[in-house]
């Protein structure tokens, strides 16, 4: 079939053919896939949510086998119906010497049944039991901070649906929540101001070079009680530079705040922003209204509430670098969802962690 | 019968023997080149299997020993940064970065630690990119040759100049200067793009756009024309230039009948050079004017009828909601 002089010459020249072969045929295979992935794209079903208005391509996609998956931790949720209290119920006051005072009006009932769900949710099987420690005195503080949350920032934690928050939300089932952080800043050595808060691989860069102290620049006050503005923009179209205006600096710290933003909500940009002009206030979504709620309410959170306990922790509670207390952001609840536990409405059960008026109303369960 | 075979890129003839040494004329060249010559074959696959010689010359020296300098001070800063640990630095080394100083220095010599030693090495940089440009006009004058080389390079060092030394001067801070890292580069020139308004609206960076994608498109327009008609002699380009031929000849019908238009010979080298040298000298500008005239390129683009507004109303009924993408709660967005 061959002409005879290649069969000649093949005879002549015994060459060993696997080498090259595999080299090629790897070479091919991969040549192969690379072209079939660009023309088929890639072969996993998505999905996406439209975030903007048509034909500006705003919208988050995500594997579909990543949608039906799920958060693991919303199956681990604890909870039970309340008992709706009658006239002549013990009250927990009464009847615990150490009640915790904020629940000291509930029914004997409801109060066990809180604490039962408090020691579920935080995986502290004693907390509130036996000789009082700093987990008590924490717990007290966080009780209080949940109920603050639930009845003063309705308007980012039931933005779209009444989802709340519980221990849970945060602690998922942990002593110590995940996603909680800490001041880290400087994270380079022998070099000062803008070199030195950058350009390292930190679990607060998300892994990338931005900066590494955007979380406790815009989030937590500096020492005249004042929060860095969130800005990247001037709004003038031709140069007024105007003391206070964003560098690229500011940009920079910007843009490390709303990679974790996208990464502590699973989403990316165009869900709060139009990418073509990020500033623009009459182009963001109304996702952007709830975030920047947000932003307020883990300002008031760190300050009101979890700072102020760093002297109730013991050493190893306390941040590596400047011993501080454990802070919150959007990622210590979030967890990678749009909204905590995929939307799960945990408070709907829990009107004890609703207010903070001590009173709470079980009206919905008579 | 006589045919031809490609010995341009990937050829299967590769000529290796008396290595050629080059001519030695009244330049004194001869002398001032090493003088060995070897030969790779796998140089010959892509390209002229001979390795040398080299004619570094006083300038070629100079840019080699300044461009060390930049490069142990660069990589020194981002040891020191790590604490003097060597697998660190391995692992970190596309996150660090030796940065320019804080906007607070203006265009004051800032402390070595916060910016000195960027202000240090940039100046060694500069050296050394300016004298390897002096060293490519001074070969060509040796040889003879035109000057395109020399400032085609100048165009891409007008860019160069322009993000490191024009621009932060016009500013007044060397703070504006782009930091010396791998990963830290990219994100200043995200940075930089979302701080003065979505760099895509300025008209210059689409200039330079068009250029760069041009020069791609051109640059394979061009080779695959030459390569197709090789086979009639057209890769001996510069005799089809004044003695146009059966390969100028079909190349050029080839154009006129797909396009309407054919470049020539000659021309289309210049049509070449103009895109690639435009690509950086466009650039360049749109870069000189962003915080020093225009300070958001978006609302710049609105006022000049470059970028529409929404006049439409926003459309929210068409949005997702949270409830059909994975949400268990109630519905919202």
């Amino acid at each position: 079939m061959l002409p005879k002089w290649f069969d000649d010459w093949n005879f002549k020249n015994p060459t060993n053919v696997f080498g090259p072969a595999i080299l090629v045929g790897a070479a091919g295979g991969a040549v192969f896939v690379a072209a079939m992935l660009v023309a088929f794209g890639q072969p996993f079903a998505t999905q996406s949510q439209q975030t903007g208005p048509r034909g500006t391509g705003m919208s988050v996609p995500e594997f579909t086998m990543d949608l039906a998956a799920g958060d693991p931790t919303v199956a681990g949720f604890f909870t039970s119906e309340p008992v709706v209290p009658r006239p002549g119920d013990q009250l927990a006051g009464a009847a615990y010497p150490d009640v915790i005072p904020d629940l000291a009006n509930l029914t004997v009932a409801n109060y066990d049944r809180l604490v039962d769900a408090m020691q579920e949710w935080t995986g502290i099987p004693t907390l509130f039991e036996g000789e009082e420690n700093y987990q008590w005195v924490v717990a007290r503080r966080m009780i209080q901070m949940t109920q603050n949350i639930n009845e003063n920032w309705v308007g980012h934690v039931q933005a779209n649906a009444e989802v709340g928050v519980t221990c849970y939300t945060c602690h998922r089932g942990q002593a110590v929540p995940n996603n909680i952080w800490f001041r880290i800043s400087p994270v380079n050595e022998n070099v000062a101001g803008w070199s030195a808060n950058q350009n390292r691989v930190t679990m607060v860069s998300n892994y990338t070079s931005l900066p590494s102290d955007y979380l406790e620049t815009y989030l937590l006050p500096d020492a005249d009680g004042n929060y860095a503005q969130i800005a990247v923009h001037d709004l003038e179209s031709r140069v007024q530079q105007q003391p206070g205006d964003p560098l690229t600096q500011q940009a920079e710290r910007t843009y490390a705040f709303m990679n974790y933003f996208s990464n502590s909500l699973g989403v990316n940009c165009v869900f709060c922003h139009n990418t073509r002009a990020f500033y623009d206030p009459g182009q963001v979504t109304p996702q952007w209204a709830t975030a920047s709620l947000g932003i307020i309410m883990v300002q008031e959170l760190n300050l009101d509430y979890l700072m102020p306990l760093r002297d109730v922790y013991p050493p190893e509670r306390l941040g590596p670098v400047y011993a501080d207390a454990p802070m919150a952001a959007c990622r210590t609840c979030h967890q990678g969802y749009q909204q905590p536990l995929q939307g799960l409405n945990v408070i709907a059960n829990w009107p004890e962690l609703a207010t903070t008026s001590g009173e709470p109303d079980y009206s919905a369960f008579q | 019968m006589a045919y031809f075979e490609y010995q341009n890129i990937f050829t299967q003839v590769q000529v290796q023997g008396e290595p050629e040494m080059g001519m030695d004329n009244e330049n004194n060249m001869g002398a001032e080149r090493s003088k060995g010559a070897s030969f790779s074959t796998l140089v010959g696959w892509i390209g002229n299997a001979q390795l040398g010689p080299i004619y570094l010359g006083w300038a070629g020296t100079i840019s080699l020993a300044t461009g060390l300098v930049w490069f142990n001070i660069v990589g020194f800063n981002m040891l020191s940064q790590v604490g003097w640990n060597i697998p660190e630095f391995i692992r970190q080394l596309f996150w660090l970065s030796l940065e320019p100083p804080g906007p607070e220095h203006g265009l004051r010599m800032p402390p070595l630690n916060d910016g000195g030693w960027f202000i240090i090495a940039g100046f060694f940089l500069l050296v050394s990119v300016m004298s390897w440009w002096l060293r490519t006009y001074l070969l060509a004058v040796q040889h003879k040759m035109g000057k395109h080389i020399a400032w085609a390079f100048l165009a891409a060092i007008w860019l160069f100049l322009v993000l490191g030394l024009f621009r932060p001067i016009m500013m007044g801070s060397w703070s504006e200067a782009v930091p010396y890292g791998i990963f830290p580069h990219l994100d200043w020139t995200a940075a930089f793009s979302i701080r003065y308004g979505n760099l895509y609206y300025n008209p210059f960076h689409c200039l330079s756009i068009v250029f760069l994608y041009g020069s791609v498109l051109l640059f394979a327009m061009h080779a695959a024309t030459i390569l197709s008609v090789s086979r009639f002699g057209g890769d001996r380009e510069l005799e089809q230039i004044y003695d146009r031929g059966t390969a100028s000849e079909r190349a050029a019908l080839f154009w006129r009948w797909t396009m309407g238009f054919n470049a020539t010979m000659e021309g289309i080298h210049r049509w070449a050079w103009w895109f690639a040298v435009l690509t950086p000298v466009t650039g360049g500008i749109g870069i000189l004017l962003t915080g020093t005239v225009v300070d958001n390129w978006f609302i710049w683009a609105i006022e000049h009828n470059f970028a529409p507004d929404y006049l439409a109303p926003y459309g929210y009924e068409a949005f997702g909601t949270y409830g059909d993408f994975g949400g268990i709660g109630q519905g919202g967005n």
